[in-house]
């Protein structure tokens, strides 16, 4: 593998950019492997780069229907927080959080992660209290969260309208300062890159059609539509098309499938300095490096597969950008699209064993798992690895709704996150 | 954005409309005989169906009546709705209606 550093840049500019080698291989499907991977998205990859990186599992495959990254893993917002209520979701989230901080150099590929500070906004006096005792239960944790008031934000995000005649007005923000945002496909890549150069097979345009099972329940394998593949260990990270791998191997899961959608205005010169998120109005925006603004909306009522979702829905969104921040309303849109999200009913994922010995699935991050990317790779690698769940993956099992052990991050952030 | 065709009022906008979640699931009988599966089961296993998915829908700001839609989830394309109390048409009818 080429090392990239500012030698190796500089090499490759004044050669013209001729000579950078393929990031990763492109091999044909080998008959067996220890542990199959199902989906290459940034989770699935960072899966197999884990195994092979703190497990010395290197006869990983990652098979993906598409391209990778083309599924969630492309179109996000890509925001990072966490600022959760519950200890688990905090101890989860915050752990990918740390990894995020050194992501860059363990990768040796840049991400482009900008802890520049997530603001949620508080509009009303539920909001209010409820964002304060997210903040203080952050800190117990020792999870950095400050709550502003008005004028607090307004300094921290000059461009926000506060003060002004607002439908919603702005009471006042949590902000954490080391959230912010990283490149949605440097991520992808940079894990791919360093799981292909530890022997992982990265196969592409492979879609799953099936999951074989041995007469005693086991897993055996996948069929594919380049042949069947065996392997005893088999981890499903399928996001909104969980609920269809997982129909094969017979095993149901509390899933719903929604479209949730982003779009990003034209580019312009830098003039929004944090990422602002709104529960209560449905708005979440920052400024990406090329300097479009990043928008996120949100889902739409009914389930579906289709990857674009209602124009009011985005409509909706940005009348409370616009609403926010006056001097975004002459601002053009470039694109707008939507990806498929998997939904569980207490809104926290799912990274368990299944009732299927052999079969792992990492799946019900709904509309906010990037942020949790290279955490939740490493604790499935490791649930994947030993058979049994890491201390901080523990709590997110299947078996939660049976038992009544939910982790209600829909209860405590009222709406989608 | 959908166009919804309440069997009592007639085609309609969707954000005249509540989605309702996944159609013809019974509440049990006798919810004290049933395992803490089964009840977790009814309570959070849905179909997640890929392809013709049966729902319930409300005309919120309409009639405020639930009726039944049979909609494939890979177009969005409505194929029929139904009144409550009336099984989807056998030929759409999924694996479990």
């Amino acid at each position: 593998m080429q090392k990239f550093s500012a030698l190796s840049l500089l090499r490759g500019a004044v050669s013209g950019h001729a000579n950078w080698q393929r990031q990763w291989r492109s091999p044909d499907p080998k008959a067996e492997y220890d542990v199959v991977i199902v989906g290459g998205g940034g989770h699935g990859l960072a899966t197999a780069f884990y195994l092979a990186e703190e497990h010395g599992i290197t006869n990983v495959a990652v098979i993906e229907r598409g391209w990778l990254g083309g599924g969630n893993t492309g179109r996000n917002t890509t925001i990072i927080r966490s600022n959760y209520l519950f200890d688990e979701s905090q101890r989860l989230y915050e752990h990918a959080l740390k990894l995020w901080e050194g992501l860059s150099q363990s990768l040796n590929y840049n991400v482009m992660y900008s802890p520049r500070g997530v603001l949620m906004l508080a509009h009303n006096v539920h909001d209010v209290q409820s964002f304060k005792r997210h903040v203080h239960a952050n800190r117990l944790n020792g999870i950095d969260n400050e709550w502003l008031d008005p004028q607090q934000c307004k300094e921290f995000c000059p461009p926000l309208n506060v003060g002004g005649a607002m439908r919603y007005p702005i009471l006042g923000g949590a902000l954490q300062r080391r959230g912010g945002t990283a490149r949605h496909d440097a991520v992808a890549w940079g894990y791919a890159r360093a799981a292909d150069v530890r022997g992982v097979d990265i196969i592409e345009n492979c879609e799953v059609t099936g999951v074989r099972r041995s007469v005693n329940g086991a897993v055996e394998g996948v069929e594919t539509s380049r042949g069947f593949i065996r392997s005893r260990k088999v981890g499903v990270v399928a996001a909104g098309n969980t609920s269809n791998i997982m129909d094969m191997a017979g095993v149901r899961l509390p899933l719903e499938s929604f479209p949730l959608q982003a779009l990003v205005s034209e580019p312009v010169k830098s003039a929004f300095p944090c990422v602002v998120m709104s529960n209560t109005i449905h708005a979440y925006i920052s400024q990406s490096d090329k300097g479009e603004m990043v928008i996120g909306a949100g889902t739409d009522a009914y389930t579906s597969y289709t990857q674009r979702g209602g124009l009011h829905i985005v409509n909706h969104t940005l009348d409370a950008i616009c609403e926010l921040v006056p001097a975004f309303r002459r601002l053009r849109m470039l694109r707008n699209w939507g990806g498929i999200v998997d939904v569980t009913p207490d809104r926290s994922p799912i990274v368990a064993k299944t009732p299927v010995s052999g079969l792992y699935v990492n799946c019900g991050w709904g509309t906010g798992g990037f942020k949790a990317t290279p955490g939740s790779g490493e604790v499935f690698a490791s649930t994947i690895a030993k058979d049994e769940p890491n201390k901080i993956n523990a709590p997110f099992t299947i078996e939660r709704f049976r038992d009544g052990a939910v982790i209600d991050e829909a209860a405590a952030a009222a709406v989608a996150h | 954005m959908l166009l919804i065709n309440c069997p009592y009022c007639g085609p309609r906008p969707e954000a005249e409309f509540a989605n309702g979640g996944q159609a013809h699931i019974a509440r049990p009988a006798d919810p004290m005989s049933l395992t803490d599966d089964e009840w977790a089961a009814y309570l959070y296993m849905r179909d997640n169906t890929k392809g013709l998915h049966h729902e319930r829908w409300r005309h919120a700001n309409g009639c405020g009546r639930f009726f039944n839609a049979s909609r494939d989830t890979t177009t969005d394309v409505i194929k029929r709705t139904y009144r409550m109390g009336e099984r989807p048409e056998a030929e759409h009818q999924g694996a479990k209606p």
